[in-house]
């Protein structure tokens, strides 16, 4: 067995939250490592989380996740310049049908209370102006401008980046199999190496029960929700330009009508108790309930504007809060961050670094780089950038992904940047995505992984170990 | 290359065939099956053999083909702009013939419901895993719809040594041709089962099994396996109309699967060397 690594913290969890820290504890003078069980960095829950940059102000003002909510959303915005990641301020409306007015105008109360700026209740006439294609029978609605989206995987791969290049060790496919406190410190033993770490940050998220326990320290169990998405053509005209949500449900904050990054309509998640912490089936009945739902406030939608669908699970745990405490001997633990943990993660990261600046000395890093720019998107580009691309780098003018019109190098960018799987290269470069849904581009893109990262075919995988996609190589190499 | 060869044929001077892959032939050159050219060549051959065929009538009419060029956008005006290793490059032409072929539907479309494993490929894609690249989609299969590709496959892939468990068709006739469902299923005693619904797709990595349903009797059963392909039809490539809001027509032309989908590739050829001529 290899010596064990000496660090000052460990994380556990590649998922927004985990990831979260990695970044901000990058801007301090000490020495990080972030484990993760999956393939990649987003493979757990947050991969399926719906993107959504919330205001805050569907939560009680007094709870812990409501104040993290309304701070994680002013982080987004400084991050998203800093980090070059997507940030649409698309905004949101929560739409009253007769009878609800009362109920919105009670989160506007909430919502004043946290500080979140520019709540207006709008009415009939102004929906009808903005949103044309909501309900004719939506009597008002509350606008929470400061809403947005983002994608979820390609936020923790901007965070992930940073980090890195400041120093932090991240190292995916360890799956935490004990952990130990010694003399002075934690032993953390994964299935591929050893840590020894002053603290601990347990960001495991599905798992983050089970690895309290190994811990030996109770933490309240998980109980995942299951939430299926549903994903509109991007020829169906973009359905809405905020985010719509109906008055919120006891548990949830309901069926969403959501423009996605990518100019697609998301509609979906529908929340459901389930005991699998590996259930991401989705369903005809799940399908039927999310169009049932949206086609109430968007009568429009139809179900053959569908072009795919996934679902994802919610950590969530009896009481609908966060926990986040420090245990002992610097173990912490992150449990139960659900909705609106995507929103909050930034400013959980902040808030558990100021917890362990009250147990050690934190000095800010020597020579911390504070920005990371992000893979160029030739899509995007205009033809003088797309041709002094290309003069650079012929790579940038042969188009792999046809759908998307992503070329090969943004494919080996995504690759040197720690793409190890097909999901990993569709997730950072949205090959794949598309109407054809990889039927053209994956032969093409496992050509370029095979060559960049020197394995056989049959070791490529969809998203990690188990998945592979092709059973035995007769190595006739392509063309 | 039909429409271009009619054209040079019809005196046309001015032609240029822009072609996203690296060689001429499209997918053709993936079919290594043969039925091919039967009634043009008058003899039969593999898709390969018919491409390369065609390929040497367009090299001797000196026609210009630049392989590797992505052509991206076109516009009313008939400006096309293409992509290629050496940059963007927009050119103008007083007819666009669009012979850009079909997709696939894929498993997405349908919304097969279930989990999201590998192993789930539509037909033409293990077609390229096997006959482009040499490597083997998976051992045990199941195909959903009866499209030629996936009855094609059905063969190709006992041939290679895998076992093709059924091909479930939800309607009660064959999609495919009559003689793909002898020589591709019958010669090889691979079932093919009507009016079978696939309900769920099984496995979290890879694929382990799929569930569906006899609607005739209602029965459902799993079979499992670790692949499954998808042959449950084909769309005409139109999305550079679709996307640029164009209609065919003014100097704007739709060619063979582009258009609406053949059965044989004979009838597309001489179709579209009949509007090359006519552009000419």
């Amino acid at each position: 067995m290899r010596k064990p690594s000496e660090v000052k913290v460990v994380i556990i969890g590649g998922g927004i939250v985990g990831t979260s820290l990695a970044y901000e504890l990058a801007k301090y003078q000490l020495e990080a490592v972030l484990i993760e069980k999956e393939a990649e960095l987003s493979f757990g829950v947050s991969k399926s989380n719906s993107g959504i940059v919330h205001t805050g102000f569907q939560d009680d003002p007094s709870s812990l996740k409501a104040q993290l909510a309304v701070r994680g959303n002013q982080l987004y915005r400084e991050m998203a310049k800093l980090l070059d990641f997507p940030f649409i301020p698309t905004g949101e409306l929560v739409v009253a049908f007769p009878g609800e007015r009362e109920q919105i105008e009670h989160i506007r109360e909430n919502g004043e209370r946290l500080g979140i700026p520019r709540l207006e209740i709008v009415e009939g006439a102004w929906i009808r102006e903005h949103e044309p294609n909501l309900s004719t029978e939506i009597e008002c609605a509350l606008l929470g401008p400061t809403a947005a989206v983002i994608n979820p995987y390609e936020v923790i791969y901007a965070m992930a980046e940073n980090a890195a290049s400041n120093g932090v060790t991240i190292n995916c496919s360890n799956e935490v199999t004990a952990l130990e406190r010694e003399s002075d410190c934690w032993a953390v033993r994964t299935s591929e190496s050893e840590y020894k770490a002053h603290y601990v940050i347990n960001a495991a998220g599905l798992s983050a029960d089970t690895i309290s326990q190994m811990a030996g320290i109770p933490a309240p169990r998980i109980i995942p929700w299951k939430g299926e998405e549903f994903i509109l053509d991007r020829h169906a005209d973009r359905l809405t330009q905020s985010i719509i949500f109906p008055v919120p449900q006891k548990e949830t904050k309901g069926i969403l009508v959501i423009p996605t990054v990518d100019g697609n309509t998301m509609i979906g998640p529908t929340a459901e108790e389930i005991d699998d912490k590996d259930d991401i089936t989705t369903s005809e009945a799940g399908k039927k309930k999310v169009l049932r739902s949206i086609q109430r406030i968007v009568p429009c939608v139809r179900e053959d504007q569908i072009i795919a669908s996934f679902s994802g699970l919610r950590p969530a745990i009896a009481e609908n809060e966060f926990y986040i405490r420090e245990e002992r001997d610097g173990f912490v633990n992150i449990v139960g961050i659900k909705s609106p943990g995507l929103t909050a993660a930034p400013a959980i990261a902040e808030y558990v670094v100021q917890m362990l600046a009250k147990k050690m000395k934190l000095s800010p890093r020597k020579g911390y780089i504070a920005t990371r720019s992000a893979i160029p998107r030739f899509r995007h580009l205009s033809s003088d950038e797309r041709n002094r691309l290309i003069r650079e780098d012929p790579g940038y003018g042969e188009v792999v992904c046809r759908c998307e019109l992503v070329t090969k190098s943004e494919i080996r960018e995504a690759i040197k940047r720690g793409a190890r799987t097909l999901d990993g290269v569709k997730f950072r470069t949205r090959s794949q995505m598309g109407r054809c849904h990889g039927a053209f581009c994956t032969m093409k893109i496992m050509e370029i992984m095979a060559e960049e990262l020197g394995v056989t075919y049959d070791q490529i995988t969809k998203r990690g170990r188990g998945s592979e996609l092709v059973m035995e190589s007769h190595e006739l190499k392509a063309l | 290359m039909a429409a271009a060869v009619g054209a040079a044929e019809g005196g046309l001077k001015k032609i240029l065939i822009l072609e996203r892959l690296p060689r001429l032939g499209g997918i053709l050159n993936q079919c290594i099956h043969l039925g091919f050219g039967l009634t043009y060549f008058k003899e039969e051959m593999t898709g390969t053999e018919y491409a390369a065929r065609y390929k040497k009538m367009v090299y001797e009419r000196d026609i210009e083909a630049r392989t590797s060029c992505f052509v991206h956008t076109i516009t009313p005006q008939k400006e096309i702009t293409f992509v290629c290793a050496d940059g963007e490059y927009t050119v103008s032409a007083k007819h666009i013939v669009m012979a850009t072929g079909c997709r696939e539907r894929t498993r997405e479309m349908l919304t097969v419901p279930g989990t999201r494993p590998a192993g789930i490929f539509t037909a033409g894609l293990a077609q390229e895993m096997v006959n482009i690249y040499g490597v083997m989609p998976g051992k045990e299969v199941v195909v959903i719809g009866s499209g030629d590709i996936g009855l094609i496959m059905a063969r190709r892939m006992t041939l290679e040594g895998a076992t093709v468990h059924a091909v479930l068709e939800i309607l009660d006739h064959l999609s495919g041709l009559i003689r793909n469902k002898v020589q591709c299923l019958d010669d090889f005693g691979i079932p093919l089962y009507l009016q079978h619904e696939p309900l769920e797709i099984i496995g979290r990595d890879r694929v382990e099994a799929i569930r569906y349903r006899n609607n005739q009797t209602g029965e459902h059963k799993i079979l499992p396996c670790d692949t499954v392909l998808f042959s449950v039809g084909l769309i005409p490539e139109q999305d550079l109309l679709i996307d640029a809001g164009i209609e065919p027509g003014n100097g704007i032309h739709l060619v063979g699967n582009a258009d609406y989908i053949h059965d044989y590739v004979d009838a597309v050829t001489r179709e579209a060397e009949k509007l090359g001529r006519l552009l000419a």
